[in-house]
């Protein structure tokens, strides 16, 4: 696959001293989703807002479909769409201008079919002739949707689309996100939400105080880092590890059974030496299980990690 | 060239007129209505003539540029405060537009607007004063450029502003008096001969003069001069609005 973003070297030092990027490198292939994830002052918009054009880089380099995003601007900024974090909208305005308005910012001839056609896409096709004002919070998270799609970019950012929104429209915009990839749009959204992006992205990015710690594949980066837990269910429940047992790290389940951690990667996970000397020191199982640790996880040690 | 974003612009800003015709519109109609009557009708019925004018006549190019040179720069400053304000503003700077092309969208929309209450106004006029204009085309051409400047000026405000009292400050406290004491309501000569002399170091007497030689064919001040005045002042706008551009004050951070 293409690349169809390429970040590199990105600093940014505001004006007060405070560096929010420290030389950020990404590259975006085309038609993925990706899922940057970071805390709160993570540089997480920084970064979103220098690649759309809102802000400007101290240094570095980013190109856009191989466009040259500060020399090229118009060609780069024309195959991205950006829905920004807060609802930004003009009250007074209907929906349908307010689109209308965004096609034309980027030079695109007025093309109401069009606009209907992604308004369908986002529920939002009987509100067109309502004022802004009159929507809900979810209904005008949509418009800003359709505003950033209007214009047929080829890259869509959403920043933190489902900050502030209840369970159910989360839901629905995961679903808008998994139409919009269908159609061979690439996703970019940050989030802190690690549910999100292990129900929506293909790759993920942890960006912590103003750097990338790591971009994978979700599922690898689950697998590599992901600790195994094995759950031992005794017929007996015991309230102490039993002496025999003290070399392996073994704690105590909530209903006295024993929980077994270890790495799923490692060559030797030490399941066998463990289940015969269960047996020895007269445990008696009952049922076992296991369970991986989720993105979740990984996240608060990497950021923790970052920190120490 | 984006014409279609300058378009999108120019039409998005004009729409935004139509929805808020009373004010914007009727509401100056209404107050040079007012003037008419007082300064007018009231005191002009005592005052006989100026320079060969009917005083009713006299005040009227002054009524015009007290009007459009005040609608000129808070539209402008609000068509890109508002924006600023509720945050749009991410959209003009993410699209591919070119400064200068954000600036005719804008600049375009507020003059386009002030020009119309300019040429209402006359209308008005006609029904309180005997009106002839010596020369037209010189007419419209001040008024055009007069609405184009100030709109840069009112662009300028609008970046800078940080709140709305800021934004109704430069409007209120530095074009209305500048207005008022350049000449709309009396000619320069009636003042004792030091005020003529500090008068001419106010750039709006120059406007008001040109003007008013457009409609009665005589001037406080030469028209080279008054042409002079505008165009400099047209042309630090655009070298300021150039310097917000290039450095990105207070729009990129």
């Amino acid at each position: 696959m293409a690349t169809v973003l390429n970040v590199k070297g990105v600093t940014k030092t505001y004006e007060g001293g405070h560096q929010a990027l420290k030389g950020v490198d990404l590259e975006i292939e085309e038609g993925e989703i990706l899922a940057l994830l970071g805390p709160n002052g993570a540089g997480k918009t920084t970064l979103i807002s220098i690649i759309c054009g809102i802000a400007t880089a101290t240094s570095g380099t980013i190109t856009v479909g191989g466009f040259d995003h500060a020399h090229d601007y118009r060609e780069a900024r024309n195959l991205i769409g950006l829905v920004p974090q807060e609802i930004n909208l003009e009250p007074f305005e209907t929906v349908m201008n307010s689109v209308r308005f965004s096609r034309g910012l980027f030079g695109k001839p007025r093309d109401d079919a069009r606009i209907d056609e992604i308004l369908k896409l986002l529920s939002l096709h009987d509100k067109k002739d309502n004022r802004i004002m009159t929507l809900s919070g979810g209904m005008k998270r949509r418009v800003l949707i359709a505003k950033a799609l209007c214009h047929d970019p080829q890259i869509l950012f959403l920043d933190e689309p489902t900050a502030g929104v209840d369970v159910e429209l989360r839901k629905d915009m995961w679903e808008i996100v998994a139409r919009l990839k269908e159609t061979g749009v690439t996703v970019i959204l940050t989030t802190h939400y690690i549910e999100e992006a292990e129900a929506m992205a293909d790759r993920i990015g942890v960006i912590s105080k103003g750097e990338i710690l790591l971009v994978e594949e979700k599922d690898a980066l689950i697998k590599r880092l992901g600790q195994k837990e094995l759950l031992i269910e005794l017929d007996a429940p015991i309230d102490a590890v039993p002496e025999a047992l003290s070399n392996y790290p073994l704690t105590i389940s909530d209903e006295g059974g024993l929980i077994y951690s270890y790495d799923a990667q490692a060559g030797h996970t030490g399941i066998t030496g463990l289940l015969s000397d269960l047996r020895e020191a007269g445990l008696h199982l009952v049922d076992l299980s296991t369970r991986q640790s989720s993105l979740e996880d990984i996240f608060v040690d990497l950021v923790k990690e970052d920190a120490a | 060239m984006n014409w279609n974003a300058i378009a999108a612009i120019y039409r998005f800003e004009m729409a935004r007129t139509f929805r808020t015709l009373v004010q914007s519109v009727i509401s100056p109609v209404l107050s040079t209505s007012l003037y008419f009557i007082v300064f007018g009708a009231a005191i002009g019925s005592r005052i006989d003539q100026v320079e060969g004018v009917s005083y009713g006549a006299f005040i009227v190019p002054g009524l015009i540029m007290l009007t459009v040179l005040t609608q000129s720069t808070s539209n402008a400053s609000f068509g890109i405060y508002f924006p600023k304000f509720i945050g749009t503003v991410y959209e003009l700077l993410s699209a591919p537009i070119s400064f200068f092309e954000i600036v005719i969208g804008y600049v375009g929309a507020a003059a386009t607007k002030a020009f119309m209450i300019g040429l209402i106004i006359l209308i008005t006029a006609h029904f309180f004063v005997d009106l002839t204009i010596a020369h037209p085309v010189w007419m419209l051409l001040f008024l055009v450029l007069t609405c184009i400047s100030f709109a840069l000026l009112g662009f300028i405000i609008g970046i800078w502003a940080g709140n709305f009292e800021q934004l109704q400050l430069v409007p209120m406290l530095v074009i209305t008096p500048l207005v008022f004491l350049g000449g709309s309501f009396y000619s320069i000569s009636m003042l004792p001969p030091v005020w003529q002399t500090i008068t001419l170091f106010n750039p709006v007497v120059y406007l008001i003069s040109g003007f008013r030689w457009a409609f009665f064919g005589q001037a406080d001040v030469a028209l080279g001069w008054s042409v002079a005045a505008i165009v400099v002042f047209m042309a630090a706008c655009l070298f300021t609005i150039g310097w917000i551009f290039r450095t990105g004050y207070k729009l990129r951070s």
